[in-house]
């Protein structure tokens, strides 16, 4: 049986994040860096909510992971680029990386090489709005929006607002042969 | 769309072009970071067989594949077998048993890169072929333009120089107009092809050509090398006629033109010393776009793919 969440329900995983970013950092400067494409999305919204709070100083970019996924050899195309915008520098800062959805965790894997050539940050955290878990690496998230318990075959289909024209989750159980 | 082989750019639709000039832009940026390599072709090998001499297009292939983080040889010409008798097929089936996954080619004969490219699965890059292509050069200019011109479509580009024996010429005068660029040729009139495109003006005098106004203007090369007949008085007679010389610079920077070049220069000849310093020569961010382009064009090809070109 497909299930789904709603905006409502995104809506709710964006500000439990936001919170649990602010009551640790509230005052430090962090930056925000969103995984293209959609974890660039989630982080923008995050970013929103903090910024109602006065002389936090928040630095905002995104990442394309693109050059380093470690599946070239399995796909048929090559992935489309798109920029990276990181317009601060990366030595020393402290980041938190923002991904839609966890999964096996190749793609913070590959985030995590892509940043460490912009410079050394300080400190590296993880926050992603849905953790669907079936990690295949050793990485695990520090803020959690929404926790989902799938099947390791289940495709989940995140679409947002700005790149999708709506905010759903869809959970599609893989068919049985 | 994958493919195996990049060969010229007749085969390219517009789509296809315009998406490889996007996609050298995130590979430019990665210039400005303290890191410019990325682990993209980790464990690929590309293999660079020029047997024309070149140091542009030879080291800012190897820039481009460095930076993606493939494995470069070189098969040095003058020093391989080739000069021991060994025909290209030969050559080929070595570098195929190489497992070679690129091949960079330049050759003075039209369509070889074509040919090696029917018989080995590893990607075939064209680096300029006789006078027939060299189409990572005219992405690259392509890609200079369009930086300068976001809609190419109505821009005028003039071409001056020796259309006849340029590849740089039909590659990038072909991309041009695929992109909507309008394109015209200045040039004496036994350098300039009588039977060309017919949506390709032609002009023989200088004062004419500029009348045209031009928004950018592309110098070619004098290749001294390749002209076994003279096609022109002299040097000399060919800078009055049609290199830029301190006036003409003038003239253009009034009218706040572009200068391409696709180097090397022969100063005195195409242009004067005062153009290498001139505010809107293109000439350098052409070496610097090379790499980019190279580099996308690297990643977007497939080597053993399953729909080859067709040639």
């Amino acid at each position: 049986m497909e299930k789904s969440l709603t905006a409502h329900e995104l809506a709710f995983g964006v500000e439990c994040l936001a919170r649990a970013i602010r009551d640790k950092h509230r005052g430090h400067p962090i930056a925000l860096i969103g995984i293209r494409s959609r974890g660039d999305e989630v982080a923008e919204r995050i970013l929103t909510i903090l910024s109602e709070e006065d002389d936090w100083d928040l630095s905002f970019g995104v990442l394309d992971i693109s050059l380093y996924r470690d599946d070239f050899e399995h796909l048929h195309t090559n992935p489309l680029l798109q920029e990276s915008e990181i317009g601060f520098p990366v030595d020393g800062a402290h980041i938190i990386l923002v991904d839609d959805v966890l999964f096996t965790g190749r793609t913070i894997r590959a985030a995590l090489d892509a940043l460490s050539d912009y410079g050394r940050p300080a400190k590296v955290e993880l926050a992603v709005l849905i953790d669907r878990g079936h990690r295949e690496m050793p990485i695990q998230p520090d803020y959690v929006g929404i926790a989902l318990d799938t099947s390791r075959l289940d495709h989940v289909l995140v679409s947002l607002e700005g790149a999708d024209g709506q905010d759903l989750v869809q959970i599609i159980p893989k068919k049985m042969p | 769309m994958a493919r195996k082989d990049l060969l010229d750019i007749a085969s390219l639709e517009r789509e296809e072009i315009e998406c490889l000039l996007d996609q050298s832009i995130p590979f430019k940026e990665l210039f400005t970071r303290s890191v410019k390599k990325v682990p993209a072709l980790k464990g690929k090998s590309v293999l660079m067989l020029f047997y024309e001499p070149s140091t542009r297009t030879h080291s800012s292939f190897e820039v481009a594949a460095k930076r993606l983080s493939a494995d470069v040889t070189n098969f040095d010409v003058a020093q391989s077998s080739i000069s021991k008798g060994e025909s290209v097929r030969e050559t080929v089936e070595t570098l195929q048993a190489m497992r070679t996954d690129y091949i960079i080619v330049r050759h003075g004969r039209s369509g070889l890169p074509g040919m090696i490219a029917r018989q080995t699965k590893a990607s075939v890059i064209n680096a300029g072929d006789g006078a027939h292509a060299h189409p990572t050069q005219a992405l690259l200019d392509a890609f200079t333009i369009r930086e300068k011109f976001p809609e190419t479509t109505g821009k005028k580009v003039l071409i001056i120089g020796d259309i006849l024996h340029s590849r740089v010429a039909r590659s990038t005068s072909m991309i041009l107009k695929k992109l909507g660029v309008d394109v015209a040729y200045l040039g004496p009139g036994s350098l300039v092809p009588k039977n060309g495109p017919e949506n390709i003006r032609r002009f023989t005098d200088y004062k004419e050509a500029m009348a045209w106004s031009p928004d950018v203007i592309y110098l070619l090369r004098v290749q001294m090398e390749r002209q076994d007949a003279q096609y022109f008085p002299s040097l000399r007679e060919y800078h009055k006629l049609y290199g830029i010389n301190d006036a003409r610079l003038e003239e253009i920077r009034k009218r706040g033109l572009y200068l391409m070049h696709p180097g090397p220069v022969n100063r005195g000849v195409e242009l004067c010393d005062a153009v290498m310093d001139y505010e809107r020569s293109l000439i350098n961010d052409q070496v610097e776009n090379g790499i980019a382009v190279r580099m996308a064009v690297l990643y977007w090809l497939k080597p053993g793919s399953e729909n080859p070109d067709i040639i």
